[in-house]
């Protein structure tokens, strides 16, 4: 099942510290076109975490087929999702695991919070959980 | 009756007073990565690990003899023994296992098949050569150091560096005698 996915973590600042094609069936120019998309969708998320208290913030904004869906841990950290597929709880449970990669991630004390996330470690297991789950 | 000396540290690991795993391990977590932003040298910061250790050491060997109540260990081999099951067990609340003697006696090594002060730790490329765990080996060279012997204490395999476990080596430089610090003529 072919589905194109981008995946970005986007910190605090606003600046992007992990980013991964996770789709099946990535194009060269689709993938700039994805990484600009959930960059601008980054302003209607800043409007939409406020108002709610849940984490998983669902489908926030749609662009041709694509929807782009983000999830907002404690650190207002953005955990962002541009996918094709309908399967909501798969992209939770996605987002979830990833967010407790991600704390993983922030626990080690030789990592500044802020900056690129350069384990292969955390790039492999997101990408196996975005083939187990989208 | 005094006690028997433990040939474990199980029961005196329930005994002593116990600090929060994460709590112990971030802290240890911030103490290198403070020396990493004030010295900036990979092999500075290890220098400077093992003699905080070294410091450490010569202080907890008197906490150890005290809490754990062990007999004068007859040779090396013995006093490796006792720092795997009780001492490392005591402090740490992990087991080591002691293999790879040689053929004097005087060199052996430490295996650590986990650690607590490496939880969720990952080296970034900028450094590679750092031995996280360096103040392990100065706690033991301190420790070595006040009941008269006088060792080497290098790291073999790091679980940071891509090996399977944690591993020590202990070279027993020299036994040093015991010295007065008067003399009696005088």
């Amino acid at each position: 099942m072919a589905s194109t996915a981008c995946f970005i973590i986007v910190s605090r600042n606003d600046i992007p510290i992990y980013e991964a094609e996770v789709g099946s069936a990535p194009k060269e120019e689709a993938a700039h076109q994805h990484q600009f998309i959930l960059h601008a969708a980054l302003d209607i998320v800043q409007d939409l975490a406020w108002t709610t208290s849940a984490m998983f913030l669902k489908a926030v904004e749609r662009f041709n087929d694509l929807v782009v869906s983000v999830y907002v841990t404690a650190g207002h950290t953005r955990l962002m999702l541009l996918h094709d597929s309908r399967n909501e709880d798969g992209i939770k449970s996605f987002f979830q695991e990833v967010h407790e990669l991600y704390i993983k991630i922030l626990l080690n004390p030789l990592y500044l919070s802020g900056s690129r996330i350069t384990s292969s470690h955390f790039d492999t297991k997101v990408r196996a959980l975005a083939r187990k789950y989208l | 009756m005094a006690p028997l000396a433990p040939k474990t540290g199980d029961p005196l690991f329930a005994n002593v007073e116990r600090v929060n795993a994460e709590l112990f391990t971030l802290t240890y977590g911030a103490i290198v990565r403070q020396l990493l932003a004030d010295l900036e040298e990979v092999e500075e910061v290890n220098k400077q690990l093992d003699l905080m250790g070294y410091n450490i050491g010569v202080r907890l060997i008197d906490e150890f003899l005290a809490k754990s109540n062990v007999s004068r260990c007859v040779d090396f081999k013995e006093t490796a023994d006792i720092i795997a099951k009780v001492g490392f067990k005591m402090f740490l609340g992990v087991t080591a296992t002691v293999t790879n003697w040689n053929a004097e006696g005087t060199t052996c090594s430490l295996v650590l098949e986990d650690n607590p002060l490496v939880d969720f730790v990952e080296l970034p490329d900028t450094c590679q050569g750092l031995h996280y765990c360096n103040i392990l080996s100065g706690v033991l060279r301190g420790a070595l150091e006040m009941v008269s012997m006088k060792t080497e204490i290098t790291w073999v395999r790091d679980m940071l560096h891509g090996d399977d476990a944690y591993e020590l080596q202990a070279k027993l430089v020299k036994q040093v005698p015991e010295e007065y610090p008067y003399k009696d003529d005088d």
